[in-house]
């Protein structure tokens, strides 16, 4: 058990901040600490918490030798601090202040801005694991679960990551935020978290791997542009964040991948040809196709609506103000001051989609998006081949932008995924075709059955390629506690 | 205009104005010097005035009641034969940048009020004696002060002509002191500030105006006649002897002011400069003779001129410092015995004099147009009259329990009953009342703790501070509220603060200035007065404003 009272921080928490040296720092996580035991404990299935799980742990942020890999109990977790190193001389990359040195203080006029963007990427990370908690129990494999918990693990770490800058850099208003990180709770009706898409339950492991590859990647596209900030504590935090967060998009796309892959076995073996010979297919305990698509529309379109409206004055505003870059900013060959530019966003004029040039400023959401959706079609054509090398004929897309949407100038509308404007009646009968009805829930639901023993998977999805950490497919990721 | 501006003058500078003391009349001449203006172009001519002449006037204001306490009665009169006096002087308000007219307005009234509240606060009635053209800032003069007595010479008048001849307003309270203290009926009033030529003789009675004409024949008889019937009937003690006040003892650096008892450090990169007061070098006198003896170096009195003369630079001469941060270093019993002394005797005509100076020099903090904000660090002596700094600022920030390395005493503020009335604000409340607006009881409440040191858990919790912050947060909570608000608009500061440091009622004074802080500083900033063929730009080339007639 963790000595709660005692924590010896610079051999509990890895860090690279010398926390043991910061006096201010260290009462302020020890005052938070126990109140993130009890948040783990109260999360995860016991039994879990009491089994020996194959985590790899950051220990360094040396980009070789980072982490290492061992047998956990999760409680034992070494959640550890840790930003990436300090880059000599670095400017700030965008804005107003574009040039001059980076911040290693928060400016006080940019504190609540600031703080506002830490608390919300803050908030989402403990989200997911509470979205998750209780797919451990239908894992299909020894493997995903052992996935599942270093996500889980990690997203924690992430969290404290957050929780450190909250607690260096934003004194008591830092801590209650800290605090009330705690406090809400995905799905809550007291206090919900924060992001609509962070208060809906990851039902099955399907929507898990979904919500990896797309949701995650959300994440990954905001600690990019926030690892462009001027203020550099949150910029070598999310910079150390994204290796990490590479491994979460993994086990979203292979997981995704294995599925199909396992479809298209089954049906090759089966010798079914039609992809939407469904009831046949399913009969076979996988996962039908056209399933997985209306699956995909879903979460990438849920993924969308957490960029926040095409023209955005906050977007802008911290862009300006240099502590929120683009992806890749330093890549980007401009004045990296967007005064004059212009990009295109979509707009609805007359009933009719168009797209119109605004300044770039206010589109700095729509940029990230387009980057987003740019970086998400990659896994989508991996999967293809998956397809096409099986010989299946039936191709995985990503919906239109308008399609399905909540937030922005789509919303007020009904399109099919195509991006085609349609009539209610039509969307109607169009909706059992393009998202996920309660009947395919009913039946991923029925597929969802553990599976414990070494080596094996559950009948809807393939083994992976290769172990992590290069162990044999018979590896015990994780030695369950049964008790 | 560039030029470092100085509030400390005395007598033998004074190029405007004289004073002929006669027992318990006092007789102040103003006569301006023509060539004797702040800046350059421009001639005061007709005793118009700059923020020059009003600086010697608040001098001699100050001078009558610490150096002459005998005087009960002032009567303010013109030493020029055809003009009492012609107001602010247009061209060098035409010339004039608007922050410059905006601090000249501000002091003019401060200066204004202090003379009027004379009589009620010390017993020294001020007449105006007025014999020739009484206009505009002339009239305003003459408003404030206790009696206003006019020649009926055919010729002579009082009047407001801003809106008529300049499209500006009266900017030392004409317009408020008319309805609200002359009580001039609104519409007579409203007749009143669009003539040019003002109102004369007796009708100057009849719409209340002026309280007397006079046969200009007898006028002068007349005048020195009232002015010895009032101090005949004053109620203020005869015989005081007054106390020099001498320079202060004052040194600028490049970025700080060194008085012998207040500090100003100036960060020109932060735009904030810290003030820092010093708590009493030495114990309490045993008596008010011992204060009288010791004069102005006396403790309460030394510090009460340093801190205005630090104030009245830092509006004039530092304006792109846009946050005062007050800190106080020392030992609060042994200021608050030094308050209590006065208090104490509160009959004696010096500790009278003292505490109502007091009273001005906070109330000037409070109309003070920057962020401002009160340091309760360990070592302070934020008791007494220095608590009230505390409630004048925007906000207070305290040390909580012990900082590594410090072992000055843990901070404490505590009251004392000068917190509970002496030391009222514009909107005649006390900072405390002002404070609890909304729980009066709780200001009952706090008198229970008069003399209680309260470290920073209690007075956070009595609602006396802001914020308390121990050593972890102190310095980057403070640090990141003063990036904050140096990166605010100084506009939107200034009238936020304004709004909200004067909550509750308004009186004549919170009406002065925030008419014209709202109206005058708008029409000053709109093409109709200053566009260049606007009135103040046109004045005195025989061509009218080009108005834009819209109704804004």
């Amino acid at each position: 058990m963790l000595d709660l009272i005692n924590v010896s921080y610079d051999t509990q928490i890895p860090n690279n901040v010398g926390l043991s040296s910061d006096k201010r720092v260290l009462k302020a996580l020890e005052k938070w600490h126990p109140g993130y035991i009890n948040w783990w404990s109260d999360l995860i299935p016991q039994n879990f918490q009491q089994s020996l799980v194959y985590l790899r742990t950051a220990v360094s942020v040396d980009p070789k030798g980072w982490a290492k890999f061992d047998y956990v109990k999760m409680p034992e977790y070494r959640w550890g601090v840790l930003l990436a190193p300090q880059v000599e001389g670095r400017t700030i990359p965008c804005g107003e202040h574009f040039g001059d040195p980076a911040w290693q203080e928060v400016p006080g006029e940019y504190r609540n801005l600031l703080k506002r963007l830490i608390v919300i990427q803050g908030d989402t990370e403990p989200a997911s694991v509470e979205q998750q908690r209780f797919l451990g129990l239908t894992a299909p494999s020894l493997y995903d679960m052992r996935n599942l918990f270093q996500v889980n693990v990690e997203e924690g770490r992430h969290l404290w990551a957050m929780v450190y800058l909250l607690h260096k850099y934003f004194g008591r208003d830092g801590r209650e935020e800290a605090d009330d990180l705690l406090l809400r709770s995905s799905g809550s009706e007291e206090a919900p978290r924060m992001l609509g898409a962070f208060n809906e339950e990851t039902p099955d492991w399907l929507s898990f791997f979904m919500f990896t590859y797309f949701t995650d990647r959300d994440g990954k596209m905001q600690l990019e542009s926030l690892a462009q900030s001027g203020f550099d504590p949150l910029s070598r935090t999310c910079r150390f964040m994204l290796t990490e967060e590479a491994h979460h998009m993994f086990v979203g796309e292979t997981g995704v991948g294995r599925t199909i892959q396992k479809t298209c076995e089954v049906m090759n073996e089966h010798g079914i040809d039609d992809p939407y010979d469904i009831d046949k297919i399913r009969s076979f305990g996988v996962i039908d196709l056209p399933t997985i698509q209306k699956k995909l529309n879903l979460h990438y379109t849920l993924s969308l609506d957490l960029f926040g409206q095409e023209v955005s004055t906050n977007a802008a505003n911290a862009f300006n103000a240099g502590i929120k870059g683009r992806y890749m900013e330093h890549r980007v060959k401009d004045d990296h001051k967007l005064t004059e530019d212009t990009y295109k966003v979509w707009d609805m004029v007359d009933g009719k989609l168009v797209q119109h040039d605004v300044p770039a400023l206010t589109a700095i959401n729509m940029r990230l998006r387009d980057d987003y959706s740019r970086d998400a079609a990659g896994g989508v054509s991996r999967w293809n081949k998956i397809i096409e090398k099986a010989g299946v004929a039936f191709e995985m897309k990503l919906p239109h932008e308008a399609f399905n949407r909540k937030i922005g100038v789509f919303a007020e509308k009904l399109f099919d995924p195509e991006g085609t404007l349609v009539t209610g009646a039509e969307y109607d009968a169009g909706m059992k075709e393009w998202l996920p009805t309660h009947a395919d829930g009913d039946f991923i639901q029925s597929l969802m059955k553990p599976v414990t023993e070494p080596g094996k998977y559950a009948s809807w999805i393939a083994a992976p390629k290769v172990g992590i950490d290069n162990k044999p497919g018979d590896f015990e990721y994780v030695k369950l506690h049964m008790a | 205009m560039g030029k470092v501006i100085d509030f400390q003058t005395d007598p033998s500078k004074y190029r405007h104005w004289r004073v002929e003391y006669d027992g318990e009349v006092a007789n102040l001449f103003m006569d301006v010097d023509e060539n004797g203006g702040l800046f350059d172009g421009y001639q005061l001519k007709l005793n118009s005035y700059d923020l020059g002449v009003d600086i010697e006037l608040a001098d001699v204001v100050q001078r009558m009641r610490f150096e002459h306490p005998e005087v009960k009665v002032v009567v303010m009169q013109s030493g020029k034969d055809k003009v009492f006096c012609a107001g602010a002087n247009i061209r060098m308000l035409g010339g004039a940048a608007h922050a410059h007219k905006v601090n000249f307005c501000k002091f003019t009234n401060e200066t204004r009020n202090t003379f009027e509240a004379a009589e009620e606060d010390s017993g020294q009635k001020y007449i105006a004696a007025v014999k020739g053209a009484c206009a505009g800032g002339g009239y305003e003069l003459a408003l404030a002060c206790n009696y206003i007595m006019l020649t009926n010479d055919s010729t002579s008048s009082v009047a407001l002509p801003e809106v008529p001849l300049l499209a500006v307003l009266p900017g030392t309270g004409g317009l408020t002191r008319v309805t609200d203290k002359r009580k001039v009926r609104r519409d007579l009033a409203d007749v009143f500030c669009s003539v040019e030529e003002g109102v004369k003789g007796q009708r100057a009675v009849d719409w209340r105006l002026v309280d007397e004409v006079v046969p200009n024949s007898k006028f002068n008889a007349v005048v020195q006649e009232r002015a010895r019937e009032f101090a005949a009937s004053s109620k203020k003690a005869s015989g005081a002897t007054g106390i020099a006040l001498t320079p202060l003892d004052r040194t600028f650096g490049e970025d700080s002011v060194t008085y012998s008892l207040v500090e100003v450090a100036i960060d020109r990169a932060g735009r904030k400069a810290t003030i820092t007061l010093s708590g009493p070098d030495t114990d309490a006198p045993g008596s008010m003779d011992a204060v009288q003896a010791q004069g102005c170096d006396s403790y309460m009195l030394r510090l009460a001129r340093e801190l205005d003369d630090a104030l009245l630079h830092l509006r004039l001469n530092e304006r792109e410092i846009g946050t005062l941060v007050f800190r106080t270093q020392g030992d609060p019993e042994k200021l608050i015995a030094h308050e209590k002394l006065l208090i104490d005797n509160g009959d004696h005509w010096l500790a009278n004099e003292i505490l109502k100076f007091w009273k001005r020099v906070l109330k000037r903090v409070d109309l003070t147009s920057r962020s401002m904000a009160a340091m309760v660090e360990h070592g302070s002596c934020f008791a007494g009259v220095l608590a009230e700094l505390l409630w004048a600022c925007d906000r207070g920030y305290m040390m909580l329990d012990d900082f590594e390395g410090d072992n000055r005493p843990t901070a404490t503020v505590t009251l004392t009953p000068g917190n509970f009335g002496l030391y009222p604000m514009s909107n005649d409340l006390t900072r405390l009342q002002t404070r609890f607006l909304g729980t009066p009881e709780t200001v009952d409440a706090l008198k229970a703790k008069i003399g209680e040191p309260m470290e920073a858990d209690a007075a956070d919790k009595a609602g006396l501070i802001t914020y308390a912050f121990d050593d972890i947060d102190w310095e980057d909570e403070v640090r990141i509220f003063l990036e904050e608000r140096a990166s605010f608009s100084p506009d939107a500061m200034t009238g936020m603060e304004a709004n909200l440091r004067f909550p509750g009622p308004e009186t004549m004074e919170t009406r002065i200035f925030g008419r014209l802080t709202a109206w005058q500083n708008w029409i000053f900033q709109r093409p109709n007065a200053v566009g260049k063929d606007g009135a103040l730009q046109r004045y005195g080339t025989g061509i009218r404003g080009d108005y834009n007639m819209e109704r804004v």
